[in-house]
C-alpha cells in the first residue's frame, strides 16, 4: 500500500531544495538575468557552510553554542553564493559577456568548487568513508518543534522539518508578495521586460540587476545547505548534490515565473524525485531506473503543454538573456 | 521675452559616437511659456541632442545650465528632477503593465505602493489637459495614439514643466495630430516649454513659436515662425534649395496586374486585421496606399506575397496573356516557382528584407542562392550585383564585407530595393520605402520606383507622408481600421479628404 | 538616498571592429592572465613554486607519448560535440542537450555490440554500430527540435532534461545488461574478441578518433561556410522574418539543422563507445554536452579555431589532473583551473568590444566655467 504519511514528509524534504534555488532564478529572471550558474551556485553555497560548521565544530569541540552551530554555516553559505552572485553579475552586467556562457562556466567552476573542498575536507578529517559528516551542526539544523512528535500524522506532515524548510516557504512568499505588490517588484519586472523603458524611467538597472542576482544567489545558496544540513543529515559527499541545481532552473518555467506557485510545484517535484522508492518493483531494480526519470519526462511534457498554449501572460521576461546598454544604436 | 533666462540653455555641445559625429558645438536655448521647433532632416542629430537633455546620452563636452545654473544631467532619474522629460518617438513603454504602473515607474515616492492614489491622479491630469486614458489598461492592448497620451501623461504626473517630443506626429492621423496641438497649446498656456522635433514644415508653421535648425549634427540658426517661410525654412535645413516637386509620369496602358477580391485576414491571435478587401494592382501605375499606421498594410502585403495567411478571398495574379492565377496558399518559394516575379521592400529593412549581421554580397545572396544544381551556393553572381548596385545607387560602405547594419539607414534601404529591383519583377511592393532616408536618399527611391513604372512594372507604395503620396502615387487607396475607405485619384486627391477617410470607419473594425 | 550627482567618471562606449589579431591578442593576454592566477591558486593549496606548477601541467599534458596520444583524443572528442552545436548555436538554438546525444549514441552503440557481437562479421557489425548511434544522437535531438518548430518550446530546458531521461536510460540499461549479475555495470564488453571494437588504423588505437574529427572539422567547416543549408541555418539564426520573407522554411531548417546537430553527437558517442572505452556508463559524456557549449562559443563558431580552444580547455584539465595526482590534491581540481580561465576569457570580451574612457570630473567643471 501507498504509504502517504511517509511519503509525503519525504517528498517536502526533497522539495525545499528545489523551492530555494527556483525562488533565486525566479527573481534573478525577473530582472533580465538567465544564471544557468545556478547548480554551481547551489554547490558553493552548501560547501561555503559544511567548510564554516567543520572549521566552526573543530575548534569549538564540545562547547558549541546552540546560535553560532546555525549562525556560522549561514553566514558562511551566504558570503559564498554572494561572492557567486557578484562574479555573475560583474561578468554579464558590467563586462556584458554572453549570459548563456557564463553560467555555464560558473557551474563548471562551482560545481568542481564544491568537490574539491569536499574531497580536501575529507581527507584533513581523516574519515574512512568517502563522507563528511558534521553530525552536531546537522542536529542543530534538523531541530524541529519538540511537540512535532505528539501530533501523529499532523505533526509528522506539517511539523517534522527543521526551520530552514519553513525559511523557504516564507522566502516564497516574500518574493511573491514583492513582485506583485510593491514597487520594487514593479520595478524589477519592468527592468526584465524592457530594461530601456526602465532606464528612461530612470530605474538604475545596473543596480537592480546586481541587487537580484545576489539575492537569488543567496536563496539559491540556502538550498545548497538545507540539502547537506538537514536532507543529508551533515554528510557531504561529492556530488552527491546531483543535478537539483538544473531541476530548480526547470522549475522556474514550471512556474511561469511565480514563486508562489512554485511552493506547490517544488512538492510535486519532490514526489516525483522519490516517487521509485514507493512504487513497488520487487526485485526488478532496473525498473527504478525508468522510475527516475519522472521528474524530467514530465518537465519536457509541461514544457511543450505549456508552449502549445501560449499566453501573453505566460511568457518569459522580454529581455530574459539579453544584457543592456544604454548607447546601443 | 527675451531678456528672461532661458528654461535651458545648452552651450557648445559635442557628441560622437565612435567615428560619427552626431552633434557639434551646439548652442540651444529653450524658454518657457513658448513652443519651440527643432528642425532638421533625419540623421541630422536633433533627437541625440534632446537625449542629452534628458540623460539617455551624456555630451562628449559643453555644458548645459537650468534656469542659469549649471546642470549636470547624467540619467533619466537627474533629468526628471530638473522639471525635464521627453517622449521618445519609440515608446518607452512596458507591454505587460498597465497604463498606471508605466506611469508612476521610476517614481521615488515614500510609503507602500499605492495604485489607486495614483490612478486618482491620473484622471486628474487627464481632465485638466483633455486627454482619455484608461489607467488600468495594458499597453498591449492599446492604440498607438493611445499610448503616445500615455506617454505624455505620465511625464506631466511627474511634474516635468520643460516637455520634449520626438516626432509626435510621425504615427497620428491629422485629426489626431490636431487634438495633440491643442493640448501643447495648454501646456504654453501653462508656462511650460515645450521642444518639439520634427520635419515637417507645415507643423512648425502650425504650432511652434520659435523654430531651431540643425543641419548634419550643427546648428544652423533659428528663426521666429511668423517671420519665416517654407522656402527659408526649407533651405537652413538642407543647406541648399531643392524643389519639392516629385515627377509623376502619365501611367502608359495600364492593366490589371493583381486582383485582390474580397481579401479577409485574422492575425495569428485572432484579431481581425483585414476585412473584405477589394481592389486591384495595375501594370505601368504606381499605387498608393494610405492609412494610420496599423490599419492593415503590412497584412495587405504579406498576404500578396504569400506570408500570411488568408482567411478568406482571393488574390489573382493576371500574366500578360490574360490567364490567371490564384496566389493564396502560396509561400513565398512557390510563388517564385511558378514564375511570378515578386518584389517586396518590406517596412522592416534589417528584420526581414535583409539580414542585419551579413555583407552587402551574402543578402543578395537572399533571393539567388537556391540557383545551380550542386549543394554549394554561388558567391559569384551575387558579388556582381553587390558592386552593381553600389556604383549605379551611389550606396557609401567601406567595402561588400561591411555588416549592412553598420550602415546608414539610406544605404540600407538602396541595398535593399537594388536587390528587389534587380529580380526584374513584374510587381513591386515596397512598405514605408523612404522611413527615416535623407530628402536625397528619398528622391533616389522615388525616382527608382517611377524608372519601374515606366518599364510597366506595378508598382504599390505604402507611405505615411500624404503629401509625397499625392505627389507621387497614380491612385491611392485608403485603409481605415483594416477596411477600403476609398480609392482616389492622386492627382485630384486632397489632403484632408484623404485624413478623413484614414480615420473613417475605423471604430467598426474593432466590433 | 542616492542623489549624489554622479557624472559619469567611466563612461563606456562601444568599439569599432578590431583587426582579428588585436582581438585574439587581447585573448591571449586573458589567457595568460587567468594562468598566472592559476598558478598563484595552486601555490596557495601545494605551497610549490609555479615553475614546478607549470612544469607539471605541461607534463601532465605532453610529458609522454601516451599523455600527447591522450590529449589529443580527448582534444578530439571535444572538438567533435563542439562541432556538433555549432550549427544549432549559429541558428540559435540553444542545444544544451549534447550531453544526452551523446549518451543515446553510445548507448545505440553498445546495444549493438551486446547483442550483434560474436554473430554478424565484425565489418557489418561496425557499419550497424555506426548507423544506429547517429540515428539514436538524431532521434535525441530531433525530439526537442519538432517541438522547437511546431510550438516554439524552449529549446534549452527541453535538451537539458532529455539528458537526464538519456541517463537514466543508460542506467536502466546498464542492470539489464550488467556483468556480472549485481554488479550494476556492463564491463568491458566483447573483451576477448574485440567485436564490435573500431579497428586501430594508423600508429595509435585513438589515431581514428583524431582522423575522423579532423575531417569532419574541415566538413563542418565547409558547410557553414559554403553550402546552401549552411547559408539557410545563419539566414533563420539572425532573423526567422528574413527567412520567411524569402521562402526558407524555418520548421524545415530546424529539424534538418538539428538532425545534424544529433548525429555528429550521436558520432561522439559511437567513438567513446566503440572507439575508446567499449563500455557504457551514465558518465560516458564526461561533460562534454556543457564544456563544448564554451569551446563553441570561445571558437565564435568557427570550426578552426574551435581546434584551438578545445585543445585550450584539454590542455587545462589533463594539466590539472597531473597536479592533483602529484600534488595529492581532490581530481575536481581541474574543473576549478577550467573555471578560472573561462572566466578571464569571457570577461575578455569585453575589451574586444568596448572601450573605457576615464572622464576627469574637474576637466568637465572646468571647460563649462570657461565658456
Amino acid at each position: 500500500m501507498f504509504d502517504l504519511i511517509s511519503f509525503i514528509p519525504r517528498a517536502v524534504a526533497q522539495s525545499i531544495p528545489l523551492l530555494y534555488g527556483c525562488t533565486g532564478e525566479t527573481i534573478t529572471e525577473k530582472s533580465g538575468n538567465l544564471n544557468l550558474g545556478i547548480p554551481g551556485v547551489m554547490y558553493v553555497g552548501a560547501i561555503s557552510g559544511v567548510i564554516g560548521s567543520f572549521l566552526y565544530e573543530q575548534s569549538a569541540g564540545d562547547q558549541m553554542n546552540g546560535f553560532l552551530t546555525i549562525f556560522i554555516p549561514m553566514a558562511c553559505c551566504l558570503l559564498g553564493s554572494l561572492l557567486m552572485g557578484l562574479l555573475y553579475c560583474f561578468l554579464t552586467v558590467t563586462m556584458r559577456a554572453n549570459q548563456n556562457v557564463t553560467g555555464l562556466a560558473m557551474t563548471t567552476f562551482g560545481v568542481g568548487f564544491g568537490n574539491f573542498f569536499g574531497g580536501s575536507l575529507i581527507k584533513l578529517s581523516g574519515s574512512e568513508v568517502p563522507s563528511i559528516a558534521l553530525s552536531a551542526t546537522s542536529r542543530a539544523f534538523s531541530r524541529s518543534l519538540p511537540f512535532a512528535a505528539n501530533l501523529g500524522w499532523f505533526g509528522k506532515i506539517f511539523l517534522s522539518y527543521g526551520f530552514l524548510a519553513y525559511l523557504a516557504i516564507a522566502i516564497a512568499l516574500t518574493a511573491s508578495y514583492v513582485l506583485k505588490h510593491t514597487r520594487t517588484g514593479l520595478q524589477l519586472r519592468a527592468v526584465g521586460e524592457s530594461p530601456a523603458t526602465a532606464d528612461a524611467a530612470g530605474i538604475s538597472i545596473t543596480k537592480y540587476k546586481y541587487f537580484t542576482t545576489c539575492i537569488g544567489c543567496m536563496i539559491a545558496g540556502l538550498g545548497g545547505l538545507y540539502y547537506v544540513m538537514d536532507y543529508a543529515c551533515g554528510v557531504w559527499s561529492n556530488d552527491a548534490f546531483g543535478d537539483r541545481g538544473w531541476l530548480a532552473i526547470a522549475l522556474v518555467i514550471f512556474t511561469i515565473w511565480r514563486p508562489n506557485v512554485s511552493i506547490l510545484a517544488s512538492m510535486l517535484f519532490g514526489g516525483l524525485y522519490i516517487l521509485y522508492l514507493y512504487i513497488p518493483s520487487g526485485m526488478n531494480l532496473s525498473m527504478k531506473e525508468i522510475y527516475k526519470m519522472f521528474p524530467y519526462l514530465v518537465t519536457i511534457i509541461v514544457l511543450v503543454i505549456s508552449s502549445m498554449r501560449n499566453k501573453r501572460e505566460n511568457q518569459p521576461p522580454a529581455s530574459l538573456g539579453l544584457n543592456y546598454f544604454r548607447e546601443d544604436r | 521675452m527675451d531678456s528672461q533666462i532661458p528654461a535651458v540653455r545648452m552651450q557648445n555641445i559635442t557628441k560622437t559616437f565612435g567615428k560619427v559625429t552626431a552633434n557639434k558645438d551646439v548652442n540651444l536655448d529653450i524658454r518657457r511659456g513658448e513652443i519651440l521647433a527643432l528642425l532638421g532632416e533625419n540623421g541630422s542629430g536633433k533627437t541625440t541632442l534632446m537625449n542629452m537633455l534628458s540623460g539617455i546620452y551624456y555630451p562628449d563636452s559643453g555644458s548645459i545650465y537650468i534656469d542659469g545654473k549649471e546642470a549636470d544631467i547624467g540619467s533619466p532619474r537627474e533629468a526628471f528632477s530638473y522639471g525635464i522629460g521627453m517622449i521618445h518617438q519609440h515608446f518607452k513603454l512596458v507591454d505587460v503593465l498597465t497604463a498606471a504602473e508605466n506611469i508612476i515607474l521610476g517614481l521615488k515616492e515614500e510609503g507602500r505602493l499605492n495604485l489607486d492614489a495614483a490612478e486618482k491622479r491620473i484622471r486628474e491630469i487627464c481632465s485638466t489637459y483633455g486627454f482619455e486614458v484608461d489607467p488600468k489598461q495594458k499597453i498591449y492592448d492599446m492604440s498607438v495614439s493611445q499610448k503616445q497620451t500615455v506617454e505624455i501623461v505620465k511625464v506631466l504626473y511627474r511634474g516635468a514643466d520643460i516637455l520634449i517630443l520626438d516626432e509626435p506626429t510621425a504615427v497620428l492621423t491629422p485629426q489626431e495630430t490636431e487634438r495633440l496641438f491643442d493640448v501643447l497649446r495648454n501646456m504654453r498656456a501653462d508656462g511650460k516649454a515645450v521642444v518639439i522635433i520634427t520635419h515637417k514644415l507645415r507643423e512648425v508653421e502650425e504650432i511652434s513659436d520659435r523654430v531651431a535648425v540643425l543641419r548634419k549634427g550643427e546648428y544652423v540658426g533659428e528663426l521666429k515662425t511668423s517671420e519665416t517661410n517654407a522656402q527659408e525654412m526649407t533651405d537652413m535645413m538642407v543647406g541648399h534649395a531643392v524643389s519639392l516637386n516629385i515627377e509623376r509620369p502619365e501611367p502608359k496602358d495600364p492593366k490589371p496586374r493583381i486582383e485582390v477580391k474580397n481579401l479577409s485576414v485574422r492575425s495569428s491571435d485572432g484579431i481581425r486585421k483585414l476585412t473584405d478587401v477589394s481592389f486591384d494592382i495595375r501594370t505601368g501605375e504606381i499605387l498608393g496606399i494610405a492609412g494610420i499606421s496599423g490599419s492593415g498594410q503590412k497584412e495587405l502585403l504579406e498576404s500578396v506575397t504569400g506570408l500570411q495567411p488568408v482567411e478568406s478571398g482571393s488574390i489573382t495574379y493576371i500574366e500578360d496573356d490574360g490567364s490567371r492565377r490564384e496566389l493564396i496558399g502560396m509561400d513565398p518559394r512557390h510563388i517564385q516557382a511558378m514564375g511570378v516575379s515578386l518584389a517586396f521592400v518590406p517596412e522592416d529593412r534589417l528584420g526581414m528584407g535583409l539580414v542585419g549581421s551579413m555583407n552587402i554580397t551574402d543578402n543578395m545572396m537572399l533571393r539567388s542562392y537556391r540557383g545551380g544544381h550542386t549543394v554549394f551556393t554561388n558567391r559569384k553572381p551575387p558579388k556582381a550585383l553587390a558592386d552593381r548596385v553600389v556604383r549605379e545607387l551611389e550606396v557609401v560602405t567601406p567595402g561588400l564585407t561591411t555588416p549592412v547594419q553598420r550602415l546608414s539607414g539610406g544605404n540600407v534601404q538602396k541595398v535593399l530595393v537594388g536587390r528587389e529591383i534587380a529580380s526584374a519583377p513584374t510587381v513591386l511592393l515596397t512598405a514605408y520605402a523612404v522611413r527615416g532616408l535623407d530628402i536625397n536618399s528619398s528622391y533616389t527611391i522615388y525616382n527608382l520606383l517611377n524608372e519601374q513604372k515606366k518599364e510597366g512594372v506595378a508598382v504599390v507604395y505604402v507611405g505615411e507622408d500624404l503629401d509625397v503620396l499625392i505627389e507621387l502615387c497614380d491612385r491611392i487607396l485608403v485603409l481605415s481600421g483594416g477596411r477600403v475607405s476609398g480609392i482616389v485619384d492622386g492627382r485630384t486627391a486632397d489632403k484632408n479628404e484623404i485624413g478623413l477617410m484614414m480615420t473613417k470607419a475605423g471604430g467598426e473594425a474593432h466590433e | 538616498m542616492n542623489n549624489t550627482s554622479n557624472t559619469p567618471l567611466i563612461h563606456i562606449s562601444k568599439k569599432k571592429e578590431l583587426p582579428w589579431y588585436a582581438s585574439w591578442g587581447i585573448r591571449l593576454v586573458a589567457i595568460l592572465a587567468a594562468i598566472v592566477l592559476c598558478a598563484i591558486v595552486t601555490m596557495v593549496l601545494t605551497g610549490d613554486n609555479p615553475g614546478q606548477v607549470f612544469s607539471t601541467m605541461l607534463y601532465g599534458a605532453f610529458g609522454t607519448r601516451r599523455k600527447r596520444w591522450v590529449l589529443a583524443q580527448e582534444t578530439s572528442l571535444l572538438l567533435c560535440v563542439s562541432l556538433a552545436l555549432t550549427p544549432a548555436f549559429r541558428m540559435r538554438f540553444w542545444n544544451l542537450g549534447g550531453e544526452g546525444q551523446i549518451l543515446a549514441g553510445g548507448l545505440a552503440c553498445a546495444a549493438c555490440m551486446i547483442l550483434l557481437g560474436n554473430k554478424i562479421p565484425n565489418a557489418a557489425l561496425i557499419a550497424v554500430m555506426t548507423v544506429a548511434s547517429i540515428g539514436a544522437g538524431a532521434v535525441w535531438a530531433l525530439i526537442p527540435a519538432i517541438c522547437k518548430a511546431k510550438w516554439n518550446t524552449n529549446e534549452t530546458l527541453f535538451t537539458l532534461m532529455m539528458n537526464y531521461v538519456a541517463t537514466q536510460l543508460v542506467a536502466y540499461f546498464s542492470i539489464i545488461w550488467e556483468v556480472p549479475k549485481g554488479a550494476g555495470q556492463i564491463g568491458i564488453i566483447n573483451q576477448s574478441t574485440e567485436s564490435g571494437w573500431l579497428p586501430q588504423v594508423g600508429p595509435h588505437k585513438y589515431f581514428l578518433n583524431v582522423l575522423i574529427v579532423l575531417i569532419l572539422t574541415v566538413v563542418m567547416a565547409v558547410y557553414m561556410k559554403y553550402s546552401k543549408h549552411g547559408y539557410e541555418v545563419l539566414v533563420v539564426g539572425e532573423s526567422e522574418n528574413t527567412a520567411r520573407y524569402v521562402g526558407i522554411s524555418v520548421k524545415k531548417v530546424i529539424i534538418r539543422t538539428l538532425l545534424l546537430s544529433g548525429a555528429i553527437c550521436g558520432l561522439a558517442g559511437l567513438l567513446l563507445v566503440g572507439g575508446t572505452h567499449h563500455t557504457i556508463t551514465t558518465t560516458v559524456a564526461g561533460g562534454r554536452g556543457f564544456t563544448a557549449v564554451m569551446v563553441a562559443w570561445l571558437a565564435k563558431f568557427n570550426p578552426f579555431a574551435m581546434i584551438a580552444s578545445s585543445l585550450l580547455l584539454t590542455f587545462f584539465s589533463q594539466g590539472a589532473n597531473e597536479i592533483s595526482t602529484v600534488f595529492g590534491l581532490n581530481h575536481s581540481f581541474g574543473d576549478i583551473l577550467t573555471g578560472i580561465v573561462l572566466f578571464f576569457i569571457i570577461g575578455s570580451e569585453f575589451f574586444i568590444q568596448y572601450k573605457i574612457h576615464f572622464r576627469k570630473k574637474s576637466a568637465v567643471s572646468e571647460s563649462g566655467k570657461e565658456a
